[in-house]
């Protein structure tokens, strides 16, 4: 497996600084999300990905704009890392017309073609038969494109993960699984709902090349995503990932988390992903602190200006409801 | 007597059909240690033993389909489906295996078995969280499919579900879980399971209602009763099969009758029920059945979820309709 050292020397500085903004608009961005729905400003339901944010920038970082994602009902951060706009986005959380989707999916829901998100699901799993399909899509049509999974350690008990895993290897399609492993499904712990907590060994037995890392290591995460990207892009067939990384937040926004102790989530927080990649910003490539801090102005302006315009646009209209329920009639 | 939510309800419900047959067992995801998302089964792990209350892995294909070997083998599984939208995983177990395997068997192999499914809107969810199959359960010969709308028949209707040796898909109205608390006598003696009763009388028209749209229509009569319309209100509480005899009965008298659900109109319950009042009440019949619903379309976002499923307005509006014929 490759050393975190090893991983950080083939960054340049921009990369380096990529990450960093990338890690941090999905913190912002979901830090606003949160305090807006708590205030009663958000309709639905939202989950929040703080304390992942390292997989879905190292992954994303190690992709082409043409390249596709699917993701889950935790899928912001996927989004944002993959080019989801942020106003379209807050548009959506907010059940508005200039919304991704009119307003019409949510939070779970968003897609953009534009830039490869196939489509975040809010059933669990249901966002790895797209990315295969994906996948054999790009293999038919010649394209050296590369399809990715994210989904949850949750998912992996789902029987369509196994079909998926199984489809990939078989047709040796240019894809990578990416299972963000956070310890829970919901409220349950892993111990209870994955016989062999290491799904790395569940996805080798099916023949493909399967690597564990540190999830909270973006460096890490984008060395492991780039050989596998690679080696899909070059018709070696699929590869996965099992990042393995921290859910700081509850299941969804307003869980009490009454099931896990206050210092689990204390111990995620000293592994802080964002922290941690500014230390290394600091001591390897010599970008000062005033230099981070007026990054992460720019990106709450940034989001705030996203939220300011996401209020000002109309409500999602009901009379609208009963269009593009089909397409046909769409035309 | 005990004052409950429809959420308590169902909780002392399964409790004491645990305590009366040690066969019952509970399945499904967080149900244990959290006691399911809506609270549904708490404490019942911890009162009950993880061998009778079992925490499943996120599979609801495998849930189902464990629930039919144990089924088979003479235990009583209660399983729990989170979301009504999330049942689809398993859909192909309900309705190729849980629904068949009696018929399939020659009648050797009974399937006591309970699927219970939290449906229906209100809550500011969304898509996959909001939505009301139960259209599609009760099409499927070899299951049924009941609604509760309120505690007292939480309360019975689960044990009954429980005791039955057929397969009962058991529907909860979720945005009632914790709405209204009634009183409920655990020493009664419940009406039969697959029963539908009159809990509003008047002699205008009738409602046909179960699961959440029975508030609203009980709602909606009060609401007409000042006007001087007084129209009658039928909880169905039986989906599959229908109890027709206190429908025909009450549309002999009134002339008029609106079904409400949440679900989709087109090919919903009451295409089935007009069907069935128009071909055996047509002579009674002042109006055209009607039917108000949701729309045709996927279930809406939060933000505009209030347009889309029957309320009092829209019920009182069919009403109106029903009686100007
Ligand atoms: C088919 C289906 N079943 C159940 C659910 C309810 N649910 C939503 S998220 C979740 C847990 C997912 O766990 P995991 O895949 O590990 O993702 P995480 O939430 O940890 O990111 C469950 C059970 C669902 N959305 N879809
Ligand atoms: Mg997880």
């Amino acid at each position: 497996m490759t050393t975190t050292r090893d991983a950080r020397t083939s960054i340049g500085r921009d990369l380096a600084l990529d990450l960093y903004q990338t890690m941090m608009t999905i913190r912002r961005f979901e830090t606003i999300a949160g305090e807006l729905f708590a205030a009663g400003r958000l309709p639905g339901f939202i989950h929040l990905s703080i304390g992942q944010e390292a997989v879905a920038a190292g992954v994303c970082a190690a992709l082409e704009d043409t390249d596709y994602i699917t993701t889950t009902h935790r899928g912001h951060g996927h989004c944002i890392a993959k080019g989801g706009r942020v106003t379209e986005m807050m548009g959506e959380l907010y059940g508005r017309e200039g919304g991704y989707a009119l307003g019409r999916s949510g939070s779970m829901h968003i897609a953009d073609n534009a830039v490869g998100i196939l489509g975040a699901n809010a059933i669990v799993g249901g966002g790895i038969p797209m990315a295969v399909g994906g996948a054999l899509a790009a293999q038919l049509a010649g394209h050296r494109q590369v399809s990715v999974s994210f989904f949850g350690d949750g998912a992996v008990a789902e029987g369509v993960a196994h079909e998926c895993l199984n489809l990939a290897t078989l047709w040796k399609l240019p894809i990578v699984f990416v299972c963000e492993h956070n310890g829970y499904a919901e409220m349950t712990p892993v111990s209870t709902h994955l016989a062999n907590p290491d799904v790395t060994q569940l996805a080798a037995a099916y023949g493909m090349n399967a690597t564990a890392v540190d999830g909270n290591d973006v460096a890490a995460v984008l060395a492991v995503s780039r050989e596998a990207v690679a080696r899909a892009r070059n018709g070696g067939g699929p590869s996965f990932v099992q990042a393995r990384t921290d859910r700081w937040r509850g299941h969804f926004e307003g869980d009490p988390q009454r099931y896990r102790p206050r210092e689990e989530v204390q111990a995620m927080t000293d592994r802080d992903p964002i922290a941690a990649w500014r230390s290394v910003l600091g001591a390897e490539h010599g970008v000062s602190d005033d230099e981070l801090d007026s990054m992460d102005d720019r990106i709450t302006a940034e989001l705030t200006s996203a939220v300011e315009k996401a209020e000002a646009m109309p409500l999602s209209d009901p009379a609208g409801l009963t269009r593009f329920v089909y397409p046909e009639a769409s035309r | 007597m005990t004052t409950m939510t429809l959420a308590k309800a169902l909780n002392a419900g399964l409790r004491r059909a645990m305590e009366d047959d040690p066969k019952v067992l509970v399945m499904g995801e967080d149900v244990g240690k959290l006691g399911g998302v809506f609270r549904i089964t708490d404490g019942l792990q911890k009162d009950f033993g993880e061998e009778r209350v079992i925490d499943s892995p996120l599979a609801e294909s495998g849930i189902v389909g464990t629930a039919v070997g144990l089924a088979m083998r003479g235990y009583r599984p209660v399983v729990e489906i989170q979301f009504d939208g999330f049942v689809y995983p398993a859909y192909d177990q309900i309705v190729s295996q849980v629904a068949k395997l009696h018929f399939r068997s020659g009648g050797k192999i009974p399937m006591p078995m309970v699927i219970r499914i939290p449906f229906g809107g209100g809550i500011g969810a969304v898509e996959h969280h909001s939505e009301s199959p139960e259209a599609q359960f009760a099409h499927t010969p070899g299951l049924k499919v009941v609604a509760c709308s309120n505690p007292v028949d939480g309360y019975w209707m689960i044990q009954q579900a429980v005791a039955s040796d057929d397969p009962v898909v058991f529907l909860e109205p979720k945005r009632q879980y914790h709405a209204d608390k009634a009183e409920v006598d655990e020493d009664a003696v419940p009406d039969p399971l697959h029963v539908s009763r009159v809990v509003r009388a008047g002699e205008h028209a009738t409602l046909l209602a179960y699961g959440p749209t029975v508030k609203v229509c009980y709602a909606a009569a009060t609401a007409a009763a000042e006007e001087g319309k007084e129209l009658e209100v039928i909880d169905l509480r039986t989906l599959s099969p229908l109890d027709m005899a206190p429908v025909y009965d009450s549309v002999s008298r009134t002339g008029r009758a609106v079904v409400v659900h949440e679900a989709h109109v087109n090919l919903g319950l009451g295409a089935e029920l007009a069907a069935r009042v128009t071909e055996r009440c047509f002579y009674s019949l002042q109006a055209p059945v009607l039917r108000v619903g949701g729309f045709d379309t996927p279930y809406p976002p939060a933000r505009v979820e209030e347009e889309w499923l029957p309320d009092l307005d829209r019920v009182l509006d069919a009403v109106d309709r029903t009686l100007a014929y």
